[in-house]
C-alpha cells in the first residue's frame, strides 16, 4: 500500500518510528527532539509513542551528545543523533570526526559505530551564514562517515531504514526546502510512498530524467532544481540527463561516468561551497572514467565561496537557482574541447 | 521570583544607596519602551507576507525571528553602565542586547530588513548584528559569547585598559561546555569580564527543569569562586544594582562575575512558534510582572515622574522607533555583486 507524502521530513521520521517499534537498540537523542521533532520534523511523532525514555531532549551540548553517542554505540545500542541544523556541527565536531568516524578503524574493527546522525541543511529562506549551509563536503572528506542526501520522500524513507540498519555511522542530510513542513518553501514533489518497510541502497544513484545533449550531477534540493532547469532546456530542444546522487559516501562512479560517456558534457550543481568540495571530486571521477568521452571541459555550479549572506538579492545571488542552471547548460553547450 | 513590591520607604532606601537618580531611571524607562517599540514594529513587519499561511521565506523580513520582548530590564540594567569601549557579545536574540549598547536604531533596523544601510550593508541579518563602534557582537551559535566576550576582556587587561567585556547569554547557552571553560579561563587570568544569564525558563521548546541539574545555572559559577548573582530580571532596578557591582568590580581589576537574571519571553521561542509547551496562563502570570509598567508605577511613588512624563517618554520611544522603521524601509538592497567581496579584507 502507498499513500500520497509531501515531503522527507515526515518519511524520515516515519522510517525511524518503523524500525523502532521492532528494535530496542534505536533511542533518539539531540536538542528540541520532543515537541518540535527536532524542528524540521525528522523525529515528529516519536516522543508521543516512545516517550522521554527513548525520545530524549538534550541540553544544548553538542560535543557531549555525540560523545554520548559514540560511547552508548561501542557497548551495542544504536543512537539516532540530531544534529538540529548542520551549521552546528563545530560545536560537536571533534566527537563525530574523531570518534565516531574513527573509533572502528582504529580498534581494529572492534567497535562497531552504528550512529545515525539527522540534520537539516540548505539556505533560499534568509536563514543568514550561521543557519543555511551544506557543508556535507566536511562530512564526505572524512574517511568514516556515509553520506545520504534524500531528494523525494521515497528515498528519505528508504535510506533512512538502510541508515538504521547499518553497523557504520552514517549522516542523513535533510534539505530543509524539502521537508513539506507548512512554516518553509517547499520545492520538492509530492510523492507516493509504500506504507510497509524498504530500503534503498547506498550507493546507487537515481537518473530522474534521461537526455541526450548533456549530464547535470546533483543531490538533495539541486535535483530538483536541475529537473525544473531541464524542463526548460527541452523547450529549447536541448535533452538534459539528470542524476540524482542519492549518497556522496558511497558514491555511484558507474552511473555518473556511464552518464558522462553517453552525453559527452557534464555540469555539477550543488548547494555546498564551490572549492575543495563535491564538485571537484565528482569532476575528478568523471574525467577519470570518461576523459575521451568528453566534448567540453567539465562546468561546475556551487556557492562561490562566500557565507551565505543574509539579504534577498545577495543570497539570489550565491546558491544556485534554476535560471543560473539553465544558463551555465547553455554556455557549457555551446563550448568545445577548448572552451 | 514572585517578591512583593517593595514598601515606599525601601524603595526609597534602596534607589538612593544605590545610587540611583531620578534621571538614570527615567532614561532606563525610555530606553525600555525603546526597545519594546522596536521588537514590536519589527515583529509587525515581519508578518507581512507570512498571513495566513506563515512562511518564513516570505515578506520584507525574511528567516527566522527571535524578539526579547518582556527581557528589557535586564539589557537595559546592564547597558546603562557600559560605555562605547566596553565589549559586548550576545546571542541569536540580540536586538534588545544592541540597542542598550547604544547602537543605533535606524541602522540596527536596516539590517534586519536585509538593506544596503544596515548595520552590516544586510549580510548579517537579525541574529548576526556587528557595530564595531560600539563593540557589538553576537552570533547565531548557542554558547559562543562567552569565549569571545572573555577574549576581549584579555585584551583590555593585557593592555591595561579600564574596560569590561560583557557576555549575554540564555540559560540553556549555559549548558554548553563554553560557559564552565570560559569562568576557570576568566578566573585563572583575572579577567574584567561580566557573564549575564538570561534565565527566561526555555531554551526553544526545552524548559529549564529538563536540561537543568542544577535550579539555577549562577550555582555553577560558585563552583569556580566566581561572585554570582541571582537577580530579578524583570525588575530594572534589581538588574541595575548587581551590573553596577559588578562591572565596578571588573574594571577595578578584581575579575569576572555572573548574573543570572531570571526573566520571561512573551513571544515565542521565534516568531511562528506554536508554543506547544508552556500554557497561556503562565505567559499571563509572567504578563503581571512586565518590567516597564512595574518601572513606571515605582517612579510614580517615587514622585519622580507622572503618567504625563512616562507618556511623554513612551512617545519620544515610538517616534524613535517610526523614523528607525522608515529609514529602513525606504533604503535600498544591496546589489547582488556585494555578495562576491568581503571574505577578506
Ligand atoms: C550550537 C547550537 N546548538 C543549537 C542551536 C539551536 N538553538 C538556537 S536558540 C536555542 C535555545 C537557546 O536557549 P537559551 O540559551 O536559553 O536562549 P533563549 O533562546 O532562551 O534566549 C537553540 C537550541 C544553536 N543555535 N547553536
Ligand atoms: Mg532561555
Amino acid at each position: 500500500m502507498t499513500r500520497t507524502m509531501k515531503g522527507i521530513a515526515f518519511a524520515i521520521a516515519e522510517a525511524i518510528d518503523q524500525e523502532m517499534s521492532e528494535r530496542p537498540d534505536i533511542v533518539v537523542l539531540g536538542e528540541d527532539v520532543t515537541y518540535w521533532g527536532a524542528v524540521f520534523g525528522f523525529t515528529m511523532g516519536l516522543y508521543e509513542k516512545y516517550g522521554r525514555d527513548r525520545v530524549i531532549d538534550t541540553p544544548i551540548t553538542e560535543q557531549t551528545f555525540f560523545g554520548m553517542a559514540a560511547g552508548a554505540a561501542s557497548v551495542g545500542m544504536h543512537p539516532v543523533v540530531s544534529l538540529m541544523f548542520v551549521d552546528f556541527l563545530g560545536a560537536g565536531f571533534d566527537q563525530m570526526y574523531n570518534h565516531i568516524a574513527k573509533n572502528h578503524y582504529m580498534s581494529g574493527g572492534q567497535f562497531a559505530m552504528p550512529v545515525t546522525i539527522l540534520t537539516a541543511i540548505g539556505g533560499g529562506y534568509g536563514d543568514a551564514a550561521q543557519h543555511s549551509q551544506v557543508l556535507y563536503g566536511l562530512f564526505a572528506h572524512v574517511p568514516g562517515f556515509k553520506v545520504v542526501v534524500p531528494a523525494t520522500a521515497y528515498d528519505a524513507k528508504g535510506l533512512t531504514i538502510a541508515a538504521l540498519r547499518d553497523p557504520n555511522p552514517v549522516v542523513i542530510f535533510g534539505h530543509k526546502l524539502l521537508t513539506g513542513l507548512p512554516f518553509l518553501p517547499f520545492e520538492g514533489q509530492e510523492e507516493a510512498v509504500p506504507e510497509d518497510r524498504y530500503t534503498v541502497e547506498f550507493g546507487k544513484a537515481a537518473v530522474r530524467r534521461e537526455g541526450s545533449d548533456l549530464t547535470m550531477i546533483a543531490a538533495g534540493l539541486m535535483v530538483h532544481r536541475c529537473m525544473r532547469a531541464a524542463e526548460e532546456l527541452a523547450r529549447d530542444g536541448v535533452s538534459a540527463e539528470v542524476i540524482d546522487l542519492r549518497t556522496l559516501v558511497p558514491l555511484d562512479r558507474e552511473t555518473i561516468v556511464a552518464s558522462a560517456r553517453k552525453t559527452g558534457r557534464v555540469l555539477i550543481v550543488d548547494e555546498d561551497y564551490q572549492s575543495y568540495g563535491m564538485t571537484g571530486e565528482i569532476a575528478f571521477q568523471v574525467q577519470a572514467g570518461a576523459f575521451d568521452a568528453l566534448k567540453a571541459p567539465i562546468r561546475r555550479l556551487a556557492v562561490p565561496d562566500v557565507p551565505i549572506p543574509f539579504s534577498e538579492p545577495l543570497e539570489r545571488a550565491v546558491i544556485p537557482s534554476v535560471e543560473r542552471i539553465v544558463a551555465e547548460a547553455k554556455s557549457l553547450l555551446a563550448a568545445g574541447v577548448r572552451a | 521570583m514572585w517578591k512583593p513590591e517593595p514598601s515606599l520607604a525601601d524603595l526609597r532606601y534602596t534607589v538612593e544607596k544605590s545610587g540611583l537618580t531620578p534621571e538614570t531611571l527615567l532614561a532606563a524607562y525610555r530606553q525600555m519602551c525603546l526597545i519594546r517599540s522596536f521588537e514590536e514594529t519589527i515583529a509587525d513587519r515581519y508578518y507581512i507576507g507570512k498571513t495566513p499561511q506563515f512562511n518564513m521565506a516570505a515578506g520584507p523580513i525574511r528567516g527566522e525571528m527571535h524578539l526579547a520582548v518582556g527581557q528589557e530590564a535586564v539589557a537595559v540594567g546592564v547597558g546603562m553602565h557600559l560605555r562605547d569601549p566596553d565589549a559586548v557579545v550576545s546571542t541569536h536574540r540580540p536586538p534588545h542586547h544592541a540597542l542598550a549598547k547604544g547602537v543605533p536604531a535606524d541602522k540596527l533596523a536596516a539590517e534586519i530588513f536585509g538593506k544596503v544601510t544596515g548595520l552590516c550593508r544586510g549580510k548579517g541579518g537579525h541574529m548576526h548584528l556587528f557595530d564595531a563602534e560600539r563593540r557589538f557582537s553576537c552570533s547565531g551559535i548557542v554558547g559562543a559569547s562567552f569565549p569571545q566576550a572573555a577574549g576581549a576582556a584579555f585584551a583590555f587587561r593585557h593592555r591595561g585598559e579600564p574596560h569590561v567585556a560583557v557576555a549575554f547569554a540564555g540559560e540553556g547557552a549555559a549548558n554548553h561546555g563554553t560557559f564552565a571553560e570560559t569562568l576557570n579561563a576568566a578566573v585563572l587570568w583575572r579577567l574584567p569580564l561580566v557573564i549575564v544569564i538570561e534565565d527566561n525558563m526555555y531554551a526553544d521548546s526545552t524548559p529549564k527543569w529538563q536540561a537543568l541539574a542544577q535550579p539555577h545555572q549562577f550555582q555553577r559559577a560558585l563552583g569556580f569562586n566566581v561572585p554570582s548573582y541571582l537577580v530579578d530580571g524583570m525588575d530594572l532596578v534589581d538588574v541595575w544594582r548587581a551590573a553596577k557591582e559588578a562591572i565596578e568590580r571588573a574594571r577595578a581589576g578584581y575579575g569576572p562575575s555572573v548574573i543570572e537574571a531570571v526573566c520571561y519571553r512573551y513571544r515565542g521561542h521565534f516568531e511562528g512558534d506554536a508554543e506547544e509547551y508552556r500554557t497561556r496562563e503562565e505567559v499571563e502570570r509572567w504578563r503581571q510582572l512586565d518590567p516597564i509598567p512595574r518601572l513606571g508605577e515605582r517612579l510614580k511613588r517615587l514622585g519622580w515622574a507622572d503618567d504625563a512624563t512616562l507618556e511623554r517618554l513612551r512617545r519620544e520611544a515610538e517616534e524613535e522607533v517610526a523614523r528607525a522603521v522608515a529609514f529602513a524601509e525606504q533604503s535600498p538592497l544591496p546589489d547582488p555583486a556585494e555578495a562576491l567581496v568581503g571574505v577578506f579584507r
